[in-house]
This record gives C-alpha cells, sequence and structure tokens, in this order.
C-alpha cells in the first residue's frame, strides 16, 4: 500500500499541473459565458478560448526589429514561472510531492518574477503602450503585494505554517471554527486577485482602448505562439488566484489520499467551487464599473486595510479567546 | 487554539465585533456624506447584533430590551433624523475627500493597537467570554474622536461622536453584560436629545457662516474675514493697481 501512494502521488502531481493548464481556458470561456447571458447575449461556445489559443500557436510569430532576445524569450519565461506557481498550489489533493515547495512566499515570489519579464517585455521595443502599460502593472502590483502579503501573514499566524498544504490541513483537521480574520483575509485576497489578474474594477479584460488597458498594453507587439503564451499564462494565473480563494478558504471535499475515488471526489469539489466563484465574477464584473486608473490607490488600500483588520482581529479576538 | 472549544454563538459574537470594527474603519474614510449616514447605520445595527447574541448567550433579560432600544434608535431613528436633515441643509451630493487617506487609516490601525496593549492587563484577567471585545469598543472609541480630527464637515463630526458612543455602548455590553436599564434608558434619551440639539446647531452655524465646514470657525471676526478676502481678490491683480494708483493719486491732487 504503501509503496503505491508512493507511485501514486508523482502521478497525481503531473496530472495536476497539467490539469492547471488544460483547465485555465475552460475557466475563462465560462466567465465569458455567464456575462454574456447576464448582458442578454448568447456569447461565444465555452470551448472559445481554446480554438483562439490553437490558431495563435499556428499562426507565424513577426517580431519588431528593434526587439531584443529578450522579448522572445519573456513568452517562455512568463509561462514557465506562472505554470510551476500553479503546479504549487492544491487544486485535487494535499500532501503531493509539491507540497514541499508550496510555501505562499514560493508562489507571491514566482508571480513576481513571471509580472518582472512581462514588464520588462512590454518596455523592450520600445512603443509608447509597451512603456505605459508597464508603469501601470507595476504600480498595481507595487500596491497588491504588501496586502497579499499581509493576508497570507493572517493564515500562517492561524496556521502556525506558510505552507498551502499546511494551512489546508490546518483547516481540514480542526473543527470548523468562524473565524473573523479568515474574513477579513478572504475579502482582502479577492482583491488583490481582482488588481493581479486584471479584471473589472481595476482592469478590463476585453477591451483593447489605449487609455485604460493595463494587460493589453503590454502583449500588443506580441504576435503567434509569443502572444498564444502570453495569453495561456493570464488564464492560468486566474485559475490560480480561483483555486488560492476556493481551495485555502473552503477546503472542504479536496483529496486527502490518492485513491481514485477520493481524486474524483476533488475533482468534482474543485470545479463545483469555481463555477460558482466564476459566475460571482461575471455578476461582479457586470454589476461594477471599471474605475479610473487613479482609483486604484484606494482600492488596494482597502485590500490592505482589510488585511490588516484580519491580522488584528486574529491577535485581539482569537488569541486571547 | 482554544476559538475551537467556543460555542458557535460566542464565535458568531466576535465576528460581529470584528464587523463593528470595520465599520468603525468604513465611517472614517468615507467621503460622501450619505454613504457615511449608511455606515453608521449598519454600525448601530451591528452594535444591537452583538448586545442581542450576548443576551442569548448569556440569558440576561433586559438585554433583549436594550438590543432593540439600540436596533430602534441607532440603527433607524438616528440616521433617518440625519438623512432628514442633509437634505433640508442641501448636503446629500456633498463630497468631502481626505487630504491623506492612507495616512489616516494608519493612524486608525496605530489606534487599534494603542488600545489592545491598554486593554491587555484586563484580557488576563479571565472575566467573561466577551472580555476581547473591550479592546474593539475602546478602538471605535478612539477612531470616533479621530474622525472627529480629521473631519471638517460638522455633520461627519456629529458621525464619528455617534460613533464614539456606540463603541461604549459596546464596551458596557461586552464587559459587564450591560448597563442597569435605567442607566441605558437615561443614555439613549441623551443621545436622541443630542442629536435634536445637533440639528439645531447645524442650522445656527450655516446662518453665520453660511458653510458647515467647522475650520471656518476659527475666522470668526469680520475685519480679520474681509481682510482675508481682500488679499484674496487683490493679489492676481497687484500689478495692474501698482500700475494704476499713480494716476488715481493725481486724480486725487
Amino acid at each position: 500500500m504503501d509503496h503505491l501512494l508512493n507511485a501514486a502521488a508523482p502521478v497525481a502531481a503531473v496530472l495536476q499541473a497539467m490539469l492547471y493548464a488544460a483547465a485555465a481556458p475552460l475557466l475563462v470561456g465560462w466567465i465569458r459565458k455567464v456575462k454574456a447571458r447576464l448582458q442578454n447575449r448568447r456569447g461565444p461556445s465555452v470551448l472559445q478560448p481554446y480554438r483562439d489559443l490553437r490558431k495563435l500557436l499556428a499562426k507565424e510569430v513577426r517580431v519588431a526589429h528593434t526587439a531584443s532576445p529578450l522579448f522572445r524569450a519573456a513568452p517562455y519565461i512568463v509561462f514557465a514561472a506562472t505554470w510551476l506557481a500553479a503546479a504549487t498550489v492544491p487544486l485535487l489533493a494535499v500532501n503531493l510531492p509539491t507540497a514541499a515547495l508550496a510555501d505562499i512566499i514560493v508562489l507571491v515570489g514566482l508571480l513576481a518574477l513571471a509580472r518582472f519579464f512581462l514588464a520588462l517585455a512590454g518596455m523592450d521595443v520600445g512603443t509608447a503602450f509597451g512603456g505605459m502599460g508597464a508603469s501601470r502593472e507595476m504600480l498595481v502590483s507595487a500596491l497588491a503585494e504588501p496586502a497579499m502579503l499581509m493576508a497570507v501573514f493572517t493564515l500562517a499566524m492561524t496556521a502556525h505554517s506558510t505552507n498551502l498544504a499546511g494551512v489546508i490541513d490546518f483547516q481540514l483537521s480542526n473543527e470548523f471554527a468562524l473565524r473573523p480574520s479568515f474574513m477579513f483575509a478572504l475579502g482582502g485576497l479577492v482583491l488583490v486577485a481582482l488588481a493581479e489578474t486584471g479584471r473589472i474594477p481595476v482592469d478590463n479584460p476585453a477591451t483593447h482602448l489605449e487609455l485604460t488597458m493595463i494587460h493589453e498594453a503590454m502583449l500588443l507587439e506580441y504576435s503567434g505562439r509569443h502572444l498564444a503564451l502570453m495569453e495561456w499564462a493570464a488564464q492560468i494565473k486566474l485559475l490560480l488566484y480561483g483555486t488560492l480563494i476556493a481551495n485555502v478558504f473552503f477546503p472542504w471535499g479536496i483529496a486527502q489520499s490518492f485513491a481514485a475515488g477520493a481524486l474524483g471526489m476533488g475533482i468534482a469539489a474543485v470545479a463545483a467551487k469555481l463555477l460558482l466563484l466564476g459566475a460571482a465574477l461575471a455578476i461582479g464584473e457586470t454589476v461594477l464599473a471599471k474605475m479610473r486608473l487613479f482609483r486604484a490607490p484606494a482600492f488596494l488600500n482597502l485590500a490592505l486595510l482589510l488585511a490588516l483588520l484580519g491580522l488584528l482581529s486574529h491577535v485581539i479576538l482569537e488569541v486571547g479567546a | 487554539m482554544s476559538l475551537v472549544s467556543l460555542p458557535l454563538l460566542q464565535q458568531f459574537l466576535l465576528v460581529l465585533a470584528a464587523l463593528v470594527l470595520f465599520t468603525s474603519f468604513v465611517l472614517l474614510s468615507q467621503a460622501r456624506l450619505v454613504s457615511a449616514i449608511h455606515a453608521f447605520a449598519w454600525q448601530g445595527g451591528l452594535v444591537a447584533a452583538v448586545t442581542g447574541v450576548v443576551a442569548v448567550a448569556g440569558s440576561s433579560g433586559h438585554l433583549y430590551f436594550s438590543a432593540l432600544l439600540t436596533l430602534v434608535l441607532k440603527a433607524a431613528l438616528i440616521p433617518w433624523m440625519l438623512h432628514r436633515l442633509i437634505r433640508r441643509l442641501e448636503l446629500e451630493r456633498h463630497v468631502e475627500s481626505l487630504r491623506w487617506p492612507a495616512i489616516v487609516n494608519m493612524v486608525a490601525v496605530i489606534l487599534v493597537i494603542f488600545s489592545y496593549w491598554l486593554v491587555l492587563p484586563m484580557v488576563q484577567q479571565e472575566l467573561a467570554f466577551t472580555r476581547n471585545i473591550v479592546a474593539i469598543s475602546l478602538a471605535v472609541v478612539l477612531i470616533g474622536l479621530w474622525m472627529m480630527v480629521v473631519r471638517q464637515q460638522a455633520v461627519a463630526q456629529v458621525l464619528g461622536f455617534m460613533s464614539m458612543e456606540n463603541g461604549l455602548f459596546l464596551a458596557a455590553v461586552s464587559a459587564t453584560a450591560g448597563m442597569p436599564l435605567v442607566v441605558e434608558l437615561g443614555v439613549a434619551f441623551d443621545v436622541l436629545v443630542a442629536m435634536v440639539l445637533f440639528g439645531v446647531f447645524f442650522f445656527q452655524i450655516r446662518q453665520s457662516i453660511d458653510s458647515l465646514d467647522v475650520d471656518r470657525l476659527n475666522r470668526l471676526t469680520e475685519t480679520v474675514d474681509e481682510e482675508a478676502d481682500l488679499e484674496f481678490s487683490a493679489a492676481p491683480r497687484r500689478p495692474h493697481t501698482v500700475t494704476a494708483r499713480p494716476a488715481a493719486v493725481e486724480e486725487a491732487e
């Protein structure tokens, strides 16, 4: 049995990483579908993001003649870093071999690496939009990162571990408790996720209007498989944040062993959670309007404040209790 | 971790108390007056809910009554009166943004930490399960005070004052399972009367200085005000007046 477990664990880890890459376009397609339905449109098929990716992968790559080798390398680095970051977040099962790597601070670092190369690539060609997008992305991320770390520390203080698998294990092994600190950390993390994945109050993923775009502005010069990799990385990042929120705060249903039944249960549970989360995001994007860029610091200040309140309410209300 | 060992009702109480603190922050950084009044109403409702839960958990009868009183007074009547007031003062669209919102919020966070440090010896006495909330209520009081310091608008200052009262009430409920009913009725009546008096004051202030910006009360004497106005209007035209003066003098001669 032990031998079987040892053999099954790496398989499950690889399966999970593959699932991240495979399911990411599906989540985006689902969000677009729900959004279209809410706007009284039929909307494209849920599989449309896959078709877009296939089309882009087959197309010829055109590179500006001012581009440096970094411009060609950046899509691969961004995709690899994002995918690696995603592979550390438990999707189906905890206690995978990747759990040793699944430290939240490592996760933040990997995402920062991807963002760094994305911003460099945006500035590389020397067009006005690329530089503008890069500077905006850096503004948003410089404000979002402290809020994210603060929310993460709230979790870490409760679970006594900065390891994601450790936090989830802690949640599952203890009795259910209403924790004000988790509530605030959840609020802060949702706001950070909206800002980091470029969703509507901060950035509009569906627009190419030059004055408002952040993420799109950095990708304007990319084409072909480079563009496909960049977009795929953005989709994986969205799935990563969705899974982080769904599995860390509501871990029920995640597989704790590698039996086929438990893994199937894990897939069903995480799929249900992500469908709900995606629908909620679509509703939020339909209800809210995009903010002016200079309102973004106030938005992220709120995220930081929520995370700080989470930390404080942990210290004040939960430790002494 | 002993939070897990508490009954669910008491965990719920802690969540409610944390939300009261959050509404305090919302109130502090809210730019629009109408939204600030809504935040205040939410805070009143949450304080009433805390009182109600303490009543259920500690089974003390008169707390039900004071929960009801708080709900009617702080979540409905006073917000309604404030609404009517700002409608009559035509301040519905008034927006007053803080000058340094991040710094104001950080000071409020420091106030929370300070009140926690202040209450720490009391927490170690193990008085009752609500003792952790005392730090929160002290923080609500201090943040209300801080709001009165940083806001210039008289209605916003009154909101800060009222939220201080919310904090005191929360402290009374959490530290000693509520004050005697007579005291509570007296305080409730006081708050109501204060609200009416504030309304009268608003109209007085506006009649005398044409605005509810309390900072302008510093310049009460009319001569100072006129000088300031003269300086203001003269400043851009100064070169003009300098060249015009000799001509005026000549004319006078």
